[in-house]
């Protein structure tokens, strides 16, 4: 038994097909007031890119692709952690009116320090 | 064995990683579970990240010789960008938010990019598709990153204008076509055309450069207001890069992310475009600010001033009162100084509303995210179509550096460049106040019907200062009371 993952044309695009369906359906159920973060954190999503230049960078030969892959895993990985800690922050501060005040405050503050 | 298991484990990894994807976006559709949504999110990319270590047991023949090098520079890479991001991430305001999620996109974009690149460069593609996906993504990617770059430059305040030259949309074009035209003649020379004039790294440079500047040139014209556009746009195209950077990369989890990224900006955008009722294309090729100004204000009389404390008093003695924020806001950082005020309101019985436009700021949903930073519980915050009905009843509408959005031209004045565009009704409410910087016109140059209204009046003066006068005005009338 194989576990190499090959994927020829059609089975690419019955992927795609699938993501960008259920990513539409997903997304159109996000709130307006979720927009930004919603946005950040999608731009996390995309982050993933950083196993792809990781694999590029693994398997490259000359400097020049070494020096190519370096940026490419540089750039993704600053994607997907600074996506993550902007999105966590902003998530944190929607707060209902139920949540007491107090509590409100002390979490703010340690977001801010953390 | 270890292939084996290696395969195993990448592959496990990045299902879950999909999985963990799809499921913490799912979980962002209420302000109370999305916190735990990220949460699962990031559990995913570590997961994948962690796993794709085990491509190293796997690696191409000619570079097992560069395996220690090549780990070496992956672990240096992982550490600096993640560390470097991760910093600023925690630090940066929230009001510099919408340039944060332009440079993220654009390094997003920018590892798609040289993904494309090391694969193109190392003659890694197999076949004609391989290739022509690869240089798609490539083309896409390396727009993103230099679009991004731009735009954050402009929301930072590095770039002050639009840059805008007479034919500019053909100079656009026909960098675009060069870049397709040199993404042919890449496919022609690795398929072992002769006589192409350069060699295909020569090719493979031109090409980027051609996509690069056209990433430029397409995002220098574009004015501050229509940011929210472009940012969503740009944050499908890295989606998609990426997207097609997986299926070269044979890897699913890079495909599904991507995908489901490009899906999610492509609906952001167009929901950002039918609220300024424009067209996608409109917004990216045409030339707003020029449009707006050769038609100037056709509207009599004059704007009223008011004092501060008046404003705020009225507001104290009023039933409802429902405040339209705007990108002004934001400038003047005054968020935390407007809820101060709006807390003082509820103390005094007063039923306080947030109404937000779907386009105020520079980025979709900027104003909830300032509004719920200064303390703002989210049940205050209401969207366009939610509280549009309410401004009738209501006796005080408190605008707040906010211009077109509130613009009743929109509705009535066939003319006016935003005729059609959907606004709030701040104009219907029995007095409207106005908190702006001076009697300018706005970002758009568009003259404001509702500033010359008979139920407004302006106070000018920055939002911060004018809120603390606000502020002492109550503060005074309670000191008197008791």
């Amino acid at each position: 038994m194989s576990f190499a993952i090959i994927m020829t044309g059609f089975v690419a695009l019955y992927i795609f097909v699938l993501a960008g369906f259920a990513g539409w359906v997903i997304i159109g159920n996000v709130p307006a007031i979720l927009h930004t973060p919603l946005m950040s954190g999608s731009n996390f999503v995309h982050g993933i890119v950083v196993v792809g230049g990781l694999y590029a960078l693994f398997n490259a030969v000359t400097p020049q692709e070494q020096t190519i892959g370096f940026f490419a895993v540089l750039l993704g990985a600053g994607n997907a952690a600074g996506g993550y800690a902007v999105t966590d922050r902003m998530l944190a501060m929607f707060k209902s009116s139920d949540a007491k005040p107090a509590h409100h405050r002390a979490s703010v503050h340690t977001i801010k320090k953390g | 064995m270890l292939v084996t298991i290696s395969q195993i484990v990448i592959g496990t990894a990045d299902l879950a990683a999909a999985f963990l994807f799809l499921f913490g976006l799912q979980r962002m559709s209420s302000p109370a579970t999305a916190p735990s949504g990220i949460r699962v999110a990031g559990l995913g990319m570590v997961a994948a990240v962690l796993a794709s270590f085990f491509y190293l047991a796997s690696v191409s023949p000619a570079a097992q010789p560069h395996v220690m090098v090549n780990l070496a520079l992956a672990l240096v890479a992982l550490a600096i960008g993640g560390a470097g991001a991760w910093f600023v991430g925690r630090r940066v305001t929230m009001t510099a938010m919408p340039q944060m999620v332009a440079i993220y996109n654009g390094m997003g974009g920018g590892a798609a990019g040289s993904i494309a690149a090391v694969e193109l460069f190392g003659g890694h593609t197999q076949g004609a598709t391989q290739l022509v996906v690869t240089l798609l993504g490539g083309l896409i990617g390396a727009i993103s990153l230099s679009g991004s770059v731009i735009a954050w430059a402009k929301l930072d305040g590095v770039l002050k204008v639009p840059l805008r030259v007479r034919g500019q949309q053909y100079v656009n074009g026909a960098v675009f076509l060069a870049a397709i035209a040199v993404a042919g003649l890449v496919v022609a020379s690795v398929l072992g055309v002769d006589g192409l004039l350069l060699t295909t790294p020569q090719w493979i440079w031109v090409f980027f450069a051609c996509a690069l500047l056209f990433g430029v040139l397409m995002t220098l014209p574009i004015g501050g207001a229509d940011m929210p556009v472009v940012i969503s746009i740009y944050n499908a195209f890295t989606g998609l890069a990426v997207g097609l950077e997986g299926f070269v990369l044979q890897n699913p989890a890079l495909m599904i992310a991507g995908m489901v990224v490009g899906a999610a900006g492509l609906l952001l955008t167009m929901i950002m475009a039918k609220a300024m009722n424009r067209s996608i294309a409109n917004v990216l090729f045409t030339n707003f600010g020029t449009v707006a100004k050769a038609r100037p204000g056709a509207i009599t009389g004059t704007e009223r001033a008011t004092d501060a404390s008046d404003a705020a008093i009225k507001m104290r003695y009023a039933g409802k009162v429902i405040i339209v924020p705007g990108y002004g806001l934001a400038a003047a950082h005054a968020q935390q100084k407007l809820f101060e005020f709006v807390k003082l309101l509820v103390a005094a019985k007063v039923m306080v509303r947030f109404a937000i436009h779907p386009v105020a700021g520079r980025m979709p949903g900027q104003m909830d995210v300032l509004l719920a930073e200064a303390g703002v519980p989210y049940d205050m915050i209401f969207q366009l179509d939610d509280i549009n009905d309410d401004f009738a009843g209501t006796d005080v509408a408190l605008v707040i550096g906010a211009n077109d959005v509130v613009n009743p031209a929109a509705r009535s004045d066939k003319a006016s460049p935003i005729y059609g565009m959907p606004i709030l009704n701040a104009d219907k409410a029995a007095q409207v106040y106005v908190i702006k910087r001076g009697q300018g016109k706005g970002y758009s140059g568009i003259v404001n019907a509702l500033f010359y209204a008979p139920n407004c009046n302006m106070v000018y003066g920055d939002a911060q200062a004018v809120l603390v006068q606000m502020i002492e005005a109550i503060r005074g009338l309670g000191a008197a009371a008791a």
